[in-house]
């Protein structure tokens, strides 16, 4: 009995030590998002003659946030973030799904080929592909500058992931019967996939979407080469054309990289089980 | 139907892979046969004709000591955020697979840096370091003190630092994936043999995880080896262009210096010696695995 307490106490104490050691590490890992938040409600000044005081000498301001947005053209920027996240999320889903169906369910040559060609390419990084990018998009045909140039880019660079993926989903968890019912009842090859085997795709759906929407949302080297004009930009284009040009005024570069990372905390606030559970099916996967 | 004919199997194929099939060759099989074309070639950016120049741009790449010792850096970087990336994610995968309460609240918590491109944080942490840190350092001494990101050993401490919280809380989900792979009996019965929980750790849990090893590795490596935007918002080379990994001066050298050729190449070297290590790592790393 004594011994059980003891062992008891013990865990508890192991318990405690454990959370501890967590809770630090955590304020730790948020403390730089905290700095922007308690000085984006400063005043210039105040920032650079107290950047760790809560409240600065002259009060709460909101001034940084309109000026910001106005300079940063905050709101065109996110509806263009928006639109290319979101339709190159939707293509890369439909394609790749596709492409995976017609890969796994024949031996024909070209299927092999293909997936081979996408699984061996999945190691190049773009710093490789980047020069040759611009100068046959840019040089030969002249088609950079455009939200959809992009948008066809960012799909043909993550199919091979999304492919990958949903080839493994349809490997192991669409059973063949199904599709055999639905060929005896009538279905072409093409309403099969779409009335049977896609809507048993959606947990594989829900992660490609994840990883891809986040990929495509935060990249910056692939559109700043794209993205020429500042009508297009997206936010990390954006944000770092900001920066450039108002470094100095410090308070507004606090709102801008604030406005930068809200609508994707705000996201994480509601979507976070998913995020990570996603996230993780992705990376053990890949 | 005939379902075995050329046409009926042609037609099937692009139907379903045709939208995929061509997307993929025109940004990425395309652009890479080009750029190996492009090697050969001495081309600005510009003119309209690529001048055939034979192997110049590999032997220019060889001797631009530039390039070299932004590749030392990369390799100096990577060694240390890969090994403080995998030491801190396996800590925190640790620590949260526990069984403490509210340790899913810490999951989503350590993975929020990941939400968040690398411009951002770069220039999040570009406060940190030249304001938050010096108001720190010059409250405990006289004078002020200058930001670390101003001197050349500091900036790399910087680049480093900041990858490791930038990638902990994503290879900790793998770190976390892998624990909760080791399925809890096998641990009680190395107890039950006389293991205390450190041996069990060492003996049992970490031999089982190894794939979980390997792939965080292999991540965190191919993921430092180009890294670019921390790079540009972070440091942007400074000081004194001490701090230019191999991706910027890939960029650079490329679209600064208009030097498309040497710089093509010298993209393709960084992806040789890259892919060389994250094999090799995964081939020792697989070579070992046990199962259960």
């Amino acid at each position: 009995m004594n011994q059980n307490e003891l062992a008891a106490k013990q865990k508890k104490r192991r318990q405690v030590i454990t959370i501890i050691v967590l809770i630090i590490v955590f304020i730790l890992f948020v403390i730089p998002f905290l700095l922007v938040l308690i000085n984006v409600f400063k005043t210039k000044g105040d920032i650079t003659s107290n950047p760790l005081a809560l409240i600065g000498e002259h009060g709460f301001t909101l001034q940084n946030f309109p000026e910001a947005m106005a300079k940063m053209d905050f709101w065109n920027v996110f509806k263009n973030s928006a639109i290319i996240t979101f339709s190159a999320t939707i293509l890369t889903i439909l394609f790749s799904a596709m492409a995976s169906f017609v890969i796994v369910r024949n031996n024909w040559k070209a299927c092999t080929l293909f997936f081979a060609l996408m699984i061996a390419s999945m190691v190049i990084p773009f710093q490789v592909l980047m020069v040759p990018l611009v100068s046959v998009y840019g040089g030969i045909f002249g088609i950079l500058g455009s939200r959809i140039t992009l948008i066809f880019m960012h799909v043909g660079f993550s199919v091979s992931m999304a492919t990958f993926m949903f080839h493994g989903a349809i490997h192991s968890n669409i059973p063949l019967e199904l599709e055999e019912a639905a060929l005896i009842d009538g279905c072409s090859r093409w309403q099969t996939f779409w009335k049977i085997v896609f809507p048993l795709l959606k947990p594989t759906v829900a992660t490609v979407a994840i990883i891809d929407a986040m990929a495509f949302w935060n990249d910056y080297l692939l559109p700043s080469l794209v993205l020429t004009d500042k009508e297009i930009y997206t936010i990390p284009i954006a944000t770092q054309a900001f920066y450039g040009t108002y470094s100095t005024d410090i308070g507004l570069v606090m709102a801008a990289l604030l406005l930068a990372m809200l609508p994707i905390l705000i996201l994480y606030l509601f979507l976070q089980k998913h995020i990570v559970a996603g996230v993780t099916a992705g990376a053990v996967k890949g | 139907m005939e379902r075995n004919t050329m046409s009926y199997k042609s037609k099937q194929f692009l139907m379903f892979a045709g939208p995929a099939l061509i997307l993929f060759c025109m940004v990425i099989i395309i652009p890479f046969l080009y750029g190996l074309y492009l090697t050969f070639t001495s081309w600005d950016g510009v003119s309209a004709e690529k001048p055939f120049v034979g192997f110049a741009n590999y032997v220019s790449a060889f001797k631009d000591a530039y390039f070299w010792a932004s590749m030392g850096r990369t390799i100096f970087y990577s060694a240390f955020a890969v090994i403080f990336v995998n030491a801190v994610a396996f800590a925190l995968a640790y620590l949260v697979t526990s069984g403490i309460k509210g340790q899913n609240f810490f999951r989503a918590g350590f993975f929020i840096p990941n939400l968040i491109g690398g411009i951002v944080l770069g220039y999040v942490w570009k406060f940190v370091f030249n304001r938050a840190f010096v108001a720190i350092g010059s409250a405990f001494t006289d004078g002020t003190v200058p930001s670390l990101l101003s001197s050349t050993g500091g900036a790399m401490f910087c680049l480093i630092l900041v990858s490791v919280w930038q990638y902990a809380g994503y290879m900790m989900l793998i770190y976390v994936a892998g624990f909760m792979g080791v399925s809890d009996s096998l641990k009680e019965a190395a107890m039950i043999d006389g293991c205390t929980p450190s041996q069990a750790m060492r003996n049992v849990t970490i031999p089982l995880m190894r794939t979980s090893f390997v792939t965080c590795i292999f991540l965190s490596i191919t993921r430092c080896f180009v890294v670019y935007d921390v790079n540009l918002s972070l440091t942007n080379g400074e000081p004194f262009m001490s701090s230019i990994l191999a991706a910027m001066h890939v960029y650079n050298k490329a679209f600064i210096y208009k030097d498309f050729g040497t710089g093509q190449a010298e993209a393709l070297i960084l992806f040789l010696v890259c892919a060389i290590i994250g094999i090799a790592q995964v081939y020792i790393g697989k070579k070992g695995e046990v199962e259960a």
